[in-house]
């Protein structure tokens, strides 16, 4: 975008030629002043009355005019309107010559648009410098003039971009679900450059997570940070990613593309329907308050963190606060537009008059708008001033929620791979060489409502890829990890088998079936080592000695079964999950 | 993964992992309380940059705890990520290391 050039004419400087109309019936007293001026180095046109000063001043647009009063045919005062009407909003300083001497003459001059005026007989010394002064009044006006048009250029041009930029931001933002029926909400459509920000997603194993983000600042600075926030927020909380994991992906994003001093003071809270729930974090927003409809009364929830984007992961705090609700019970979030809304008398809406308003309102629906109506009227609203945002969201029973859930709930659910089974073999190039169990947890993450589970998938997976490796394939012993010495002969061996190895492999069989809320998986590690008495040396217990043995009684207690097949070089895991656990 | 240890003018040596911490580290993680240049007082397993922990980590743990004396050892496991905890806790570590 171009910077608008505030740039202000200067008075000093080489004197400036300027074209001047002189517009007199008298021969002589003309020709006297067109020699003065002519001196001062300025271009002359001269015309003997008034009709004649303005064809000249249509073909010639001078910079200034010195007009007689008294002329024949069109007067100068019939001139001097004429004149002022075809320049428009261009500053020509029309200054009158007169031998009238009486004020009201001198008045008419004035009132018929000129700036000035002229006794005769002319004074040299005056007459160049009333030329000067308004030459320069005529830059000056000029340079506002230029200045003011090339402010309502840039601002429609921004309002354009703005448009645009707004356009694109709805297209790339996932319409979530704002619109369910439990929640209401404040937000002008322009909100994004005013830098606040309400986003709402169903999360892949029920419940919802709710967003409020205000950005320091407005404008494109606060929208910038609004599109990586609303990506991560949606793209994460699909794929059932934890509050958590969200608000740090979203801190660690924001840290790094804002300016210092430029951050985003939000909420955000996972409501969990099933456990009639909120977990909450705040940081640098408002107060949020909670109404709890059985005994109308208000509690107060603070920040206790600071805004996203200002410190790095390593000092960012994810921890939460959680509430129980009831049905009915609702949850109310702002930017502090709302709170610091002020009126004529520089008074905020404040906290206090958000209570009186809910205090007064008996029908908890109701509340919303009343509190709506209440800044809006406490505002004043003389103008469109937008900067109010505020979401309501009603803890409500899942089933209550008809069709807007059960539909939405159908999609979120339905939308990944759930009921398939695949077998991955690895063979030696591929065991020497590559790790398969981020692709394996990865393709399992497609599995919509898995996710939260990714980290005990994940240990269940290398334990059984390790041992099946280690111990059946290149053939170790933990025997040999009896000693410091021998733990680290252990990984050396490892290493070299490994780049030793032309034959053997191992298998994967993947199996996920869904059931009513959550899935089965199935996962059966083969390998082609000879296989272990397993009865013998199978253990339940978890044990405190030795520097071995501790990953399948750690997977153990993740799973419903962990089970060898004959001739012990297969194991069988059975990995039951849940929504919402 | 990635292993820095940093010993303390109080006599503590920090050891921090990075990333996984898994068979592959042994080495490293071995080194870093193994190459001192005077035996230190307790130890400080600094996990904060830790994402994940194997059973083969489990018993490098164990490794280190003989390493610094066993049950008169002092070491202290910090900044545990709730995975990392998870798996300390199943194994029963905090009967053997101090976890906060």
């Amino acid at each position: 975008m171009d910077t608008v050039a505030l740039t202000v004419a200067s008075s000093e400087g080489p004197q400036e030629v300027l074209r001047i109309l002189i517009a007199d019936d008298n021969d002589s007293d003309r020709l006297i002043l067109q020699t003065i001026v002519r001196k001062e180095g300025h271009t002359v046109y001269t015309a003997r009355d008034g009709q004649e000063a303005i064809d000249i001043f249509r073909e010639q647009s001078p910079d200034i005019v010195l007009l007689d009063a008294l002329m024949p045919n069109v007067d100068g005062f019939q001139a001097a309107r004429t004149i002022k009407a075809l320049a428009g909003d261009d500053l020509v300083p029309i200054i009158f010559l007169t031998s009238l001497r009486d004020a009201t003459s001198l008045a008419d001059c004035l009132a018929a648009g000129g700036l000035d005026f002229l006794s005769k007989p002319y004074n040299r010394i005056i007459l160049q410098a009333k030329i000067k002064a308004f030459a320069s009044m005529r830059r000056l006006h000029e340079t506002v003039q230029r200045q003011r048009d090339e402010i309502s250029l840039h601002n429609d041009r921004l309002i354009h971009e703005q448009e645009v930029a707004k356009q694109v931001f709805d297209n790339i933002a996932h319409p979530g679900c704002i619109d369910a029926p439990n929640i209401k909400y404040l937000l002008s459509p322009m909100a994004v450059f005013n830098g606040d920000l309400v986003l709402a997603s169903r999360k892949p194993s029920g419940g919802m997570y709710v967003f409020l983000g205000d950005f320091t600042g407005h404008g494109l600075p606060a929208a910038i940070g609004a599109m990586p926030v609303s990506e991560i927020f949606y793209g994460m909380a699909q794929k059932g990613f934890s509050l958590q994991d969200i608000l740090r992906e979203i801190n660690k994003k924001l840290k790094r593309i804002l300016p210092v001093g430029v951050f985003c003071c939000a909420c955000m809270y996972d409501l969990s329907f099933r456990k009639r729930s909120a977990e909450v974090w705040i940081g640098g927003l408002p107060d949020v308050l909670v109404y709890r409809k059985g005994n109308r009364t208000i509690e107060n929830l603070k920040s206790r963190h600071l805004p996203l984007g200002v410190v790095d992961n390593d000092r960012f705090k994810n921890e939460t606060t959680v509430i129980q609700l009831d049905f009915g019970d609702k949850i109310y979030l702002w930017s502090d537009g709302i709170i610091e809304a002020t009126n004529d008398q520089g008074e905020m809406f404040g906290e206090d008059r958000v209570r009186d308003v809910i205090a007064s309102t008996p029908d908890a629906e109701a509340i919303f708008s009343a509190i709506e109506a209440a800044v809006e009227k406490h505002a004043g609203r003389g103008e469109q001033d937008d900067d109010y945002t505020m979401v309501e969201v009603t803890m409500v029973n899942e089933e209550d929620m008809g069709e807007y859930f059960a539909d939405r709930g159908k999609s979120f659910l339905a939308g990944g791979p759930k009921d398939w089974s695949m077998t991955y073999e690895l063979r030696p190039q591929t065991l020497r060489e590559f790790n398969p169990l981020p692709l394996i947890t990865h393709l399992l993450m497609e599995v919509p409502g898995l996710r939260p589970h990714s980290g005990k998938i994940y240990t269940i997976l290398s334990e059984l890829y390790s041992n099946a490796l280690e111990h059946g394939v290149l053939g170790l012993h933990s025997e040999l990890k009896a000693s410091a010495d021998g733990f680290a002969r252990y990984y050396m061996e490892r290493t070299k088998k490994l780049s030793d190895l032309y034959e053997g492999s191992v298998k994967f069989y993947v199996d996920h079936h869904p059931v009513k809320d959550g899935g089965v998986l199935t996962i059966l590690v083969e390998d082609t080592g000879p296989g272990f008495d397993f009865k013998s040396k199978e253990q339940v217990s978890h044990k405190t000695e030795g520097y071995s043995g501790r990953g399948i009684p750690l997977i153990r207690t993740m799973c419903r079964s962990v089970r060898y097949l004959e001739p012990g070089n297969k194991v069988e895991v059975v990995f039951d999950w849940h929504v919402d656990v | 993964m990635a292993i820095w240890s940093t010993e303390a003018s109080s006599g503590e040596l920090t050891i921090k992992i990075q990333g996984r911490f898994d068979f592959s580290a042994h080495q490293e993680f071995r080194d870093a309380y193994e190459k001192v240049s005077e035996e230190p007082k307790g130890y400080i397993v600094d996990m904060k940059e830790t994402t994940y922990l194997d059973s083969s980590a489990l018993g490098m743990l164990l490794l280190l705890r003989d390493h610094a004396g066993g049950d008169n050892s002092h070491i202290e496991i910090v900044n545990c990520n709730p995975d990392v905890k998870k798996i300390l806790t199943i194994s029963n570590f905090e009967q053997l290391f101090t976890i906060r």
